[in-house]
């Protein structure tokens, strides 16, 4: 099965990072990275920018305004695609990303959808 | 041996020595998700090499060495960000033997994973997830939907059960003498309840619920097969011959058939055989305890070639031990209706009615059930109506509840 993972972030939090930090922990995040491309189950991996667009339909128009589509602290930072065998292996697996171990202070977490396989039920 | 045949023949070997090779890197690591990734890594490593070195001649011990190989690379590689898995990685890699791991002791790694899973530490129904997945190889996801549960409230069973294991250093191994027998007990309930899980509500719209079943019955082979115990044997017969009845158990419309009024050719001959012969197997022990006595019961319905011909005075003698082995109201209410079977309703009534004038089974749904029965049996049609009122009254399900209301209308207007 696919499992799209998604990771959350704090933007705020990240942007209070002086250079050093950050630098310091892009260098921390990077074996971990390694190890997710490692595993051989990962499809695709990117790192998202914060700016977001929305874009959605009013009064039977569609329209852009700014993003995000939904106001919360934590917003998608980073996603994956993998493929596991079930649900339990996509758990292990995710849990290389950095953000399941970075977490903590910075408001990293990761969320794990299942890929729908064909139609949806 | 062309490319494709290879992957074909190992893709074969992963989906039976699977199981197997992940039970051996369990016991060798020490650690579930370890070990998970240790056998795909060992997968991968055979689709890496094989094509060009050949098949090993003993691919699982191959696949357990390169599995644990691997392991210890893994946790080497990420002792960078985890210091903590630097020591580990140094123990497995000084444990490991310079000689393969041999194929008996691959094979036993099965029935240690099984106590691990099942350990009386877990409450039962992380036991049985963690079983299916471990020891089975069932995914989460189809677990779930054979206890009828989301994915992720299986996984997280999953999550807790192994984390709790890790916490309190369960170790992998089969318990020695003095701890046999409670563990044993906690291994057969495990495999019981899952049986259970699957049978109660085997009719025709939950198809998934009747692997549960299979997968029962499959562990209860595993446990004679690696396990000398009366009880493990006389718990496969148990559910080899409820397992019999399977097709005879349901009406087409989703409505339960009562043993005394299923179609007995439809009962698998070959089951019933092979269940009785692992329940006598287990009585000729003489060590046997409820779960062979359940199955002698069982056996001696199985053998009756029509209901009338069933030998009850057997079966009351049978609840007779039963009931001193282990004592329970519900024992006591089967063993009061195989009076009333033997004895005549009027015998079987006074001991059911006594057992509901304690209380302790006023909402258990079988013991209005039976007191309707035997009230109408014996002529006392209003207590008859009032009992089966009762049972509607409690009834779960649906199919249930159909089958209440139509004894009801059948006794007519009082």
């Amino acid at each position: 099965m696919k499992y799209l993972c998604l990771a959350y972030g704090n933007q705020e939090k990240m942007a209070s990072l002086s250079k050093e930090e950050f630098t310091a922990l892009v260098e921390r995040c990077k074996p971990m990275d390694e190890e997710l491309r490692r595993s051989g189950h990962l499809l695709s991996v990117e790192s998202l920018e914060w700016a977001t667009t929305a874009v959605r339909s009013r009064n039977g128009k569609v329209v852009v305004t700014d993003g995000p589509f939904v106001e919360t602290k934590e917003q998608v930072g980073g996603l994956f695609v993998i493929e596991a065998r079930d649900l339990n292996e996509a758990i292990r697996i995710a849990s290389l990303h950095p953000a399941a171990h970075l977490g903590e202070d910075l408001g990293w977490g990761i969320e794990i959808r299942p890929i729908a396989d064909g139609c949806h039920q | 041996m062309t490319e494709d045949a290879l992957r074909a023949r190992i893709e074969a070997l992963y989906q039976r020595d699977g199981p197997v090779v992940r039970a051996a890197l369990i016991r060798l690591l020490g650690d579930f998700d370890l070990a998970e990734e240790a056998l795909h890594d060992a997968f991968a490593a055979a689709l890496q090499t094989w094509p060009a070195a050949g098949i090993p001649e003993r691919p699982r011990a191959w696949l357990v060495s390169a599995g644990r190989f691997q392991a210890v690379e893994t946790l080497r590689r990420r002792a960078r960000f985890d210091a903590a898995l630097a020591e580990l990685a140094e123990r497995i890699a000084a444990d490991a033997r310079p000689e393969d791991p041999d194929e008996d002791a691959i094979e036993d790694d099965r029935l240690r994973l099984i106590f691990t899973c099942c350990h009386p530490l877990l409450p039962p129904e992380a036991s049985m997830a963690l079983t299916l997945r471990e020891v089975c190889g069932l995914t989460t996801e189809a677990i779930a939907r054979a206890f009828l549960a989301t994915a992720p409230t299986i996984a997280q069973r999953i999550v807790r059960a192994k984390a709790k294991l890790k916490e309190a250093r369960v170790p992998f191994e089969v318990p020695g003498r003095s701890e046999m027998a409670a563990r044993l007990d906690a291994v057969l309930r495990v495999v019981y309840l899952l049986f259970n899980e699957g049978y109660a509500a085997a009719s025709g719209t939950h198809l998934t619920r009747a692997d549960l079943c299979r997968e029962a019955i499959r562990l209860g082979r595993l446990l004679v097969e690696l396990l000398d115990e009366p009880e493990a044997q006389g718990l496969l017969g148990l559910m080899l011959l409820h397992d019999a009845r399977r097709a005879a158990r349901v009406a087409a419309d989703g409505r339960p058939v009562l043993l005394a009024d299923q179609d007995r050719s439809l009962w698998n001959r070959t089951q019933i055989e092979e269940g009785a012969a692992w329940t006598e197997r287990a009585l000729r022990s003489r060590r046997f305890g409820p779960y062979t006595l359940q199955a002698a019961i069982a056996a001696v319905h199985a053998e009756a070639e029509a209901a009338a011909a069933t030998d009850w005075a057997q079966i009351v003698g049978l609840y007779d031990v039963l009931l001193r082995v282990e004592p329970s109201p519900v024992v006591e209410l089967n063993r009061a209706v195989a009076v009333g079977m033997r004895d005549g309703p009027a015998a079987g009534l006074a001991l059911v009615e006594a057992i509901l004038a304690t209380g302790r089974l006023a909402d258990y749904v079988p013991a209005h059930a039976a007191r309707a029965d035997l009230c109408e049996r014996a002529g006392r049609l209003e207590e008859a109506r009032a009992a089966f009122a009762q049972a509607l009254r409690l009834a779960k399900s649906e199919p249930e509840r159909r089958f209440f209301a139509e004894r009801l209308a059948r006794l007519g207007p009082g």
